[in-house]
């Protein structure tokens, strides 16, 4: 899944304006039969499939077995406990998404930021910024391994020209793997968070900022008490799913280094993918899914709850 | 507000380095896909192909069955956005002008449908289908992408029903015309831009999938252009860099038209979507 930026929760006030728009006559209790259509695809393969999945978690389900799959309560949970692999896989997961979405926020918000100024160039950062946007994501694997090619790449060749080197295999290198896919990561997720932050920039009120201005507030000043309030909405929902995202992110990954050197760059759904689809462990797989989900709501509630406090003194 | 020269001289070398680090990997892409073997086998790679060639392209197509699967992805996109929309759009409607539990319930589910890791969707979804004996089979792969796809298409299409002003119905439902009247002569007019918007983006999403159909297309004849890209990538990861690129670059082709021409919509509906609901 690629987009829906700008989640933003913020409600509107009842009864103000067409989104707090009351029940209308055209729209009574008749109208179930213009759910239905979208309604069952959701329950039967998305909800059900889902629900389905959580029971499998506690089977041995597998695939190409003749023996029918069994209940084996938690025992899946267990072993994952002590599985130094799979825990292993968690640890690069969560350092893939906060190494691609925190230094991605902050080039972004630079960015956006920048494009929101009278700039000559402005039209054409829009431009390019559709390429890493509308690309599928294993062109933008495909592409950053010729990049990164030892030999033919340009990134080697242009290291030579400034006499730093090269000839380095950027993706096959112990050290140099997770830092390698992690700036493909932010590149491909650049524009959309600059321009959800672009749009929540040209929302705020540019009187405020000319005022403030005026009065002879400094440029940090007026991004602290002016853009920032404004912008922190729109800044902190793009965050969270940036996170979310990254962290289950799968065909980049998969096609610069399908985990490798030596699990360097497993992340969790590359492992998950392999346990179930390789080995044929569905239910091992499901359990990943679960500890994965449920480690994605905690953090998810704790953002949110934080957000909602942080909410009041903003 | 004046701004000083220094900082304008910053700016724009923060503008250019930008630009830079968007195009060049892009147009690496490009060079690399007419570059002759001569070229692509130097230590020293040229930026600008010296000797261009289609050679690259031709034997891609010789390699891999890349018409097929771009047919292929073309179905299966194709149907699952025009599905997509055709089932989301009156639930969208409900959704934008009612405030009731389902509507909070759609809007709950849009948001948790975001966080979940597919591994957890797609092997449930995998027997069922296997049972269905839909694995390997470009309709299943559809039923997935039409699910799939549903959670954005809703949000995106929720933002164009409040765009309309609910007056209208009002005025037309006054005149007479009974509800389902109203909405065909007066509501969808006035969405078929949004529908069309989603639709495309529904496309470009489905076109540029790769996870599920990794995982439900097994043979070379059913698989979509994503997964057979991947082939070019040898097992051991060493790749014939020229037709490699030269398919890259034109499985993107039809995504970045498409994108360029709604890309405005698509930012737009997603903030109309998101602002009022």
């Amino acid at each position: 899944m690629t987009l829906v930026t700008e989640a933003s929760p913020s409600r509107r006030p009842a009864g103000r304006g067409p989104g707090g728009a009351r029940p209308r006559r055209v729209v009574d209790h008749g109208a179930w039969f213009l759910v239905l259509p979208a309604l069952l695809p959701i329950l039967v393969l998305s909800v059900g499939p889902l629900l389905y999945g959580i029971l499998l978690a506690f089977t041995d389900a597998q695939s190409g077995r003749t023996e029918p799959t069994q209940w084996i309560g938690a025992l899946n949970f267990r072993d994952l406990l002590h599985d130094t692999l799979f825990w292993e896989s968690f640890r690069i997961g969560l350092v893939w998404a906060l190494g691609v979405t925190v230094p991605q926020f902050l080039l972004a918000l630079g960015l956006a930021l920048l494009l929101n100024q009278d700039l000559r160039l402005r039209w054409l950062a829009r431009a390019l910024a559709i390429i890493p946007w509308a690309m599928p994501e294993v062109v933008v694997g495909i592409m950053w391994r010729l990049v990164y090619n030892p030999d033919a790449g340009i990134l080697n060749e242009a290291l030579r020209d400034l006499g730093l080197g090269g000839g380095r295999d950027w993706l096959s290198g112990l050290a140099t793997a997770l830092p390698a896919v992690i700036l493909v990561g932010v590149w491909a997720g650049m524009p959309q968070t600059t321009i959800a932050l672009l749009a929540g920039l040209q929302n705020t009120p540019r009187e405020l900022h000319e005022a403030a201005a005026v009065d002879g507030a400094s440029a940090w000043r007026r991004f602290r008490t002016v853009t920032w309030p404004a912008l922190r909405p729109i800044a902190l929902a793009i965050t969270a799913l940036n996170l979310i995202w990254n962290f289950n992110s799968f065909a980049l990954v998969y096609v610069l280094t399908s985990g490798g050197p030596g699990g360097r760059t497993r992340l969790p759904m590359l492992f998950a993918y392999e346990e179930a689809f390789r080995y044929g462990q569905f239910g091992y797989a499901a359990a990943m899914g679960c500890v994965m989900v449920a480690v994605i709501s905690i953090a998810l509630a704790v953002f949110l709850a934080g957000r909602l406090r942080g909410g009041d003194n903003a | 507000m004046r701004t000083s020269t220094p900082a304008r001289v910053g700016q724009y070398t923060a503008l250019l380095a930008y630009l830079a680090f968007l195009a060049f990997p892009f147009l690496w892409l490009v060079s690399t896909a007419f570059k002759p073997p001569r070229e692509l086998g130097s230590l020293h790679p040229t930026w600008i192909p010296e000797d261009p060639t289609l050679a690259n392209f031709r034997q891609a197509f010789d390699e891999q069955p890349l018409l097929h699967a771009a047919l292929n992805s073309l179905l299966a996109a194709l149907a699952a956005a025009v599905v997509a929309v055709l089932i989301a759009t009156p639930m969208a409607y409900v959704v934008a002008r009612r405030r009731s539990r389902l509507a909070k319930a759609v809007t709950g589910w849009v948001v948790v449908s975001q966080a979940f890791p597919f591994v957890l969707l797609i092997i449930p979804l995998f027997l069922v289908l296997k049972n269905l004996r839909l694995v390997n089979s470009v309709p299943g792969l559809v039923l997935v992408y039409v699910v799939w796809a549903l959670p954005f298409a809703l949000w995106m299409l929720a933002g164009y029903v409040r765009a309309v002003p609910p007056e209208l119905e009002e005025a037309a439902a006054v005149d007479g015309a009974g509800r389902l009247r109203t909405l065909v002569s007066v509501t969808a007019p006035l969405l078929a831009p949004g529908i069309v918007a989603t639709g495309l983006f529904a496309f470009i999403t489905a076109w540029n999938e790769f996870f599920f159909a990794l995982v439900l297309l097994k043979t070379p004849e059913k698989q979509t252009l994503p997964v057979v890209l991947t082939h070019f990538i040898g097992a051991e990861g060493v790749a014939d860099l020229g037709p490699l690129a030269a398919a890259a670059f034109l499985a993107t082709l039809p995504s970045l038209v498409v994108f360029a021409i709604i890309q405005r919509r698509i930012t737009g509906g997603m903030l109309t979507g998101a602002v009022k609901s």
